[in-house]
């Protein structure tokens, strides 16, 4: 059993909402560099080219890569040898996302209803906690700010199993196409199978962590997430919607087993400011 | 092909005729704020008969809600919000003088059939490049309805503000053109 204080918790996740906000990953600039080499279109690939400067410039200047620093969506990994002392494990989260916005200049965008009184809750709390109890004495905290522009274009499907891989297929290509440039293209897209409902939605988001430089590691979903990305780039969206061969950066699947009579499928959509950023407390 | 123009505010009508669908424009000069809440007060001014708080001929708004300016800056990271939610004001705008609009986001038939009318133009700003763009805001004055935050009318004074042509005084969609272009 390891002891750990909840303190500790505060100035991590403060400094990976600000880190978060601030630096792209590198797979993202890489990625991005990959794309720009085969796009066509001269407006696309002007924007494709201000998307980096803007990265390194939010770098340099200290400054958010996007002006919506998104709803905090935490995910943590709780090692089962873990004691945790010291007060409230999900106030502690909290508290650090509250420091990090403030500390960090960064937009708050939550409302504390979400439909009648809609006010500003003025420190960005509460984050969207999803805690995994794993074995081992550590925890590790990933935060991955999502903006409203690309969250608002997600949505989940309970298909039929009659539908088959090619109704899932369209079903993705075609929740991007009426997307148009509303979520800040190129996008990520995330797709979550099987589970239930909930399950399926959380299994997109999640899809949206791997790195951009990792293929899927079953090669069956690896074949499936290329001919859905090809089809989203034969659309013709184009960085923010202006036209162009760069509509997906990639496409990220992540499936579970589910009943008989089901076959849910989620699509959870990231804009090109794709932000996450992991911390491991020992 | 992509060109890239300087573009100074306020706006000349002989200017914009030339601009095309794609074309990269870099502007300086004054840019005013407004959102959705702004929208909502300056037509309803313009409705009552009164006067706006700006001279709004000749000029741009830019729809924004910037992220807090940290020490020693104007702005903090200041990219376009979504347009379309200004769609039922614009045209009462531009028949009051206004030339020039950025955001991002396709913009309905309504508000392209005005800017043929007035010979407007609609920038589409780069959603996300906010650190670069907020680079090209030299000063920020809240001048109007200090109390919407955010929302608050801001008069920005900018040099090579970029932003791209999206709908020209011809009556031209990139957001049409342009995906029709590039897609297979
Ligand atoms: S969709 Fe992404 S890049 Fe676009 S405004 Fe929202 S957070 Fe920023």
């Amino acid at each position: 059993m390891k002891e750990i204080n909840v303190s500790k918790i505060i100035p991590v996740v403060k400094k990976l909402c600000i880190d978060a906000n601030y630096y792209a990953g590198e797979d993202l600039v890489e990625k991005i560099h990959e794309f720009l080499d085969k796009e066509e279109s001269p407006t696309a690939k002007e924007i494709l080219v201000l998307m980096l400067e803007n990265q390194k410039m939010a770098a340099k200047e200290k400054m958010p890569i996007c002006q919506d620093t998104g709803v905090a969506v935490i995910f943590v990994e709780l090692g089962q040898d873990v004691h945790l002392v010291g007060g409230d494990f999900y106030a502690a989260i909290n508290e650090g996302v509250r420091q990090g916005y403030q500390k960090g200049y960064l937009r708050k965008s939550m409302v504390d209803d979400p439909i009648i009184e809609r006010k500003n809750t003025k420190d960005n709390t509460p984050a969207i906690i999803y805690t995994d109890i794993v074995p081992g004495d550590f925890i590790k905290i990933t935060i991955a700010p999502k903006g409203g522009g690309a969250e608002n274009m997600s949505e989940v499907k309970m298909m039929k199993a009659a539908d088959g891989i090619e109704g899932v297929k369209d079903f993705v290509v075609d929740r991007i196409k009426r997307s148009g440039g509303n979520p800040c293209p190129p996008v990520v897209v995330g797709v979550g199978l099987g589970g239930d409902f909930e399950q399926s939605a959380l299994l997109a988001k999640k899809a949206l962590l791997r790195p951009l430089n990792e293929k899927n590691p079953d090669p069956k979903w690896a074949a499936v997430e290329e001919e859905i990305l090809e089809r989203i780039n034969n659309l013709g969206i184009g960085p923010q919607g202006l036209g162009g061969r760069t509509t997906a950066l990639a496409v990220q699947i992540l499936s579970m087993p589910c009943h008989i009579a089901s076959m849910p499928v989620a699509v959870n959509v990231n804009c090109h400011a794709s932000r996450h950023e992991s911390a491991i407390i020992q | 092909m992509s060109t890239e123009i300087h573009l100074n505010t306020p706006l000349k009508t002989e200017d914009l005729e030339k601009l095309n669908v794609g074309d990269k424009v870099l502007i300086t000069g004054t840019v005013y704020t407004a959102r959705d809440a702004a929208h909502k007060r300056l037509v309803e001014l313009l409705d009552a008969g009164k006067e706006l708080p700006f001279d709004i001929r000749g000029q741009i708004i830019y729809y924004v809600g910037p992220a807090p300016a940290p020490p020693g800056k104007p702005i903090g990271s200041a990219g376009p919000t979504t347009s379309y939610r200004m769609d039922p004001y614009a045209p009462i705008l531009m028949d009051a003088g206004l030339k020039g609009m950025v955001g991002k986001g396709p913009r309905g038939q309504g508000v392209i059939d005005s800017m043929v009318k007035n010979k407007a133009v609609y920038f589409a700003a780069i959603g996300g490049a906010a650190v670069v763009i907020a680079q090209s805001v030299k000063e920020a004055k809240i001048i109007a309805y200090e109390e919407l935050g955010a929302e608050a009318i801001r008069e920005l004074k900018v040099v090579d503000f970029p932003v791209f042509v999206a709908n020209d005084t011809k009556g031209n969609d990139i957001y049409k053109i342009g995906v029709e272009k590039y897609a297979r």
